[in-house]
């Protein structure tokens, strides 16, 4: 059984591989970029908060940090703009890591229902930041240099960039999952006060986990901007970018480890998809919304415990039903 | 800076802020009563404030008078939809899913003003919107007498009926547990419904002074959701006294940064007070501390 699965991960992974070499029209891989980048971020923040059951909806501040890490670094280290600024992009999952930890120690000390909140607070203190310090260049934006390649597989390299970000991604919330840190982490989830009689250092693993989900989404905010070539304020410090990743991950199964990378590939493609099909912003709105609705109420464990339950379901009653056939025959 | 400007700005904060108290009491009281973040609440008062403009636009209606039907347009609104969606969440995630859920109805609600009022941004106007009155020799708006009277009035009709009535200690007795409540014959999703609606009902007033002190189009609604959330934990989450206190003093502690350092810094102001009370006080200035369930 579990080779079955190895021999699946491996499928998808060269699905993924081969997608760009396969589909060359930009508008496409474009999208594939976007929905990489989505598809790593939300596995990085699930690490963290599907595994702690701590909801932060602040995650864009280590989305933008890393895309300002990018930005002004390249600027101010002359990169020329060949693709030596790739190497940027873990400088850019760093610097998120080391933001992580203040954010962390203020937010982490409340429970739960109170760190959702307190996360969107310090979401805005970061949003406002960008938007009033002179550094940021404000609401104006910075600009990179222009990396200057063909048209034509412009989008190949951000592909497999991105491709290793989720690799990267997905293997680290794999190890912890197997951890004593990971156990540790659930059983903050199950129970806090418990867990903590029985000798975990809560508010130390809470910590780790916390910084260490922001790697991976500094990282994807870095080579946001770098894909994107400018970044303004309100763009890379999103509020749709914080209740996204939550919702990806919701969608596809908090805590579980293939649920955020479905939740983002389903959601982040369909949003993208929206987004050209209605260039009117409020139908895009209304449809997302109302999509979203729906997935919340009618399938609030996610997608991928919604399909496992339904499979054992089926099995069960093909057990019972050879029963009552066996019953019968007796 | 001079003496007059910052006792302006103390003015101005103390009457704008108990606007923000109402909304955020309305909020709080949902968390405390339903365990529900309500984050749809901004939109709320968007919509109040969208209904008010249609009204007196549209039907020539005075602000004050066109809250006869905003408000309980929005009570019936509110009612749809803790019927609709919020009584299906169960389980152990219920606060979470709430927050996306609400979420949800916002994006949807947004999307639809849009499509009707598109997203210019638009401001309520009536005659007390533009003059004003000298008072300790500085001028204030009479919108911004009015909104005060209006929030002072509106509150204390909440606080009578909360502490005074029959369905006040219901909802009192919901706040403080629900299962009891429920075990002394309390109809506790009776309450919650009633409470939901009239939560999210004060935003329609509250919607109308926004709309008539600052320009607003749909997407404001992400700066005043952010806002209450603020007063509301900074308060204790479910204080209703709570809520009063930090919605007053943090506008004016706003409106005084703005004077003395410079309106850049006001709205950061605004966030950092949060998360330097939180650092020290972490349940909040008046919430109580958090207990295990269950």
């Amino acid at each position: 059984m579990p080779r079955l699965r190895n021999v699946w991960w491996l499928v998808a992974l060269g699905a993924l591989v081969l997608f760009p070499l396969i589909e060359t029209n930009p508008t496409y891989t474009t999208i594939g970029v976007f929905t990489l980048i989505y598809m790593g971020c939300a596995t990085s923040w699930n690490m963290f908060s599907g595994y702690s059951g701590y909801i932060n909806l602040g995650s864009a501040v280590f989305y933008g940090v890393g895309a300002y890490t990018m930005t002004l670094l390249s600027d101010h280290l002359n990169f020329a703009g060949n693709g030596d600024q790739f190497w940027l992009i873990p400088v850019g999952g760093l610097a998120a890591m080391i933001v992580a930890v203040p954010v962390g120690l203020v937010a982490l000390r409340v429970r739960r229902h109170t760190f959702v909140v307190i996360t969107i607070a310090i979401f805005f203190v970061f949003q406002l930041s960008a938007i009033n310090f002179s550094f940021t260049g404000g609401t104006a934006g910075l600009q990179l240099p222009l990396i200057p390649w063909l048209e034509t597989n412009f989008n190949k390299p951000f592909y497999y960039a991105a491709l290793a970000i989720v690799v990267f991604a997905t293997l680290l919330s794999m190890a912890v999952r197997r951890s004593r840190f990971g156990l540790q982490l659930l059983a903050i989830r199950d129970d806090e006060d418990r867990a903590a009689g029985l000798g975990v250092k809560v508010f130390a693993v809470k910590l780790t986990g916390f910084t260490m989900s922001a790697f991976a989404v500094g990282m994807g905010g870095a080579l946001y901007a770098l894909f994107l070539g400018q970044i303004y304020p309100q763009f890379v410090f999103n509020p749709i970018f914080d209740i996204s990743i939550a919702l990806m991950s919701i969608f596809g199964g908090l805590g579980t480890l293939t649920g955020p990378l479905l939740g983002a590939l389903v959601l982040e493609s369909m949003q993208q998809y929206l987004a050209i099909r209605f260039s009117n912003g409020a139908y895009y709105l209304i449809v997302f919304g109302s999509l979203f609705l729906l997935i919340v109420l009618f399938m609030p464990q996610g997608i991928v415990v919604y399909l496992g339950e339904w499979r054992s379901r089926s099995k069960a009653r093909r057990v019972e039903g050879a029963l009552v056939v066996a019953g019968e025959a007796s | 800076m001079n003496g007059t400007a910052v006792l302006h700005s103390i003015i101005d904060g103390v009457l704008t802020g108990s606007v923000y108290a109402l909304m955020a009491t309305g909020l709080t009281l949902i968390f405390g009563v339903m365990n529900i973040i309500n984050v749809a609440q901004g939109i709320f008062v968007i919509l109040g404030a969208y209904l008010s403009y249609a009204l007196s636009v549209h039907l020539g209606i005075d602000l004050f008078v066109g809250l006869a039907i905003t408000i309980p347009t929005l009570f019936v609104v509110g009612i749809v939809v803790e019927r609709a969606f919020l009584t299906r969440l169960k389980g152990p995630e219920r606060v979470v899913m709430s927050i996306l859920v609400t979420y949800a109805v916002s994006l949807v609600i947004e999307g639809v003003l849009n499509l009707v009022f598109s997203s210019n941004y638009v401001e309520l106007h009536a005659w007390y919107v533009n003059r004003s009155v000298k008072v300790f020799g500085t001028y204030l708006p009479y919108i911004y007498l009015l909104g005060f009277a209006m929030a002072v009035v509106m509150l204390t009709a909440l606080y009578v009926m909360l502490y005074r009535t029959r369905f006040g200690s219901s909802v009192r007795a919901s706040l403080a547990d629900q299962t009891s409540a429920a075990l002394v014959g309390i109809n506790v999703k009776r309450v919650s419904t009633i409470c939901f609606g009239l939560g999210v009902a004060v935003t329609a007033a509250g919607g109308m002074i926004y709309g008539a002190t600052n320009a607003f189009n749909a997407a404001s609604s992400y700066d005043l959701i952010s806002r209450l959330l603020v007063i509301i934990v900074l308060g204790g989450m479910g204080s209703l006294g709570g809520a009063l206190v930090a919605g007053i003093t943090m506008v004016t502690i706003e409106d005084l940064v703005g004077v003395v350092w410079g309106p850049v810094w006001s709205n950061l102001s605004f966030f950092l007070i949060l998360v330097v009370v939180l650092s020290l006080r972490p349940q909040g200035l008046f919430g109580k501390q958090s207990v295990r369930v269950a």
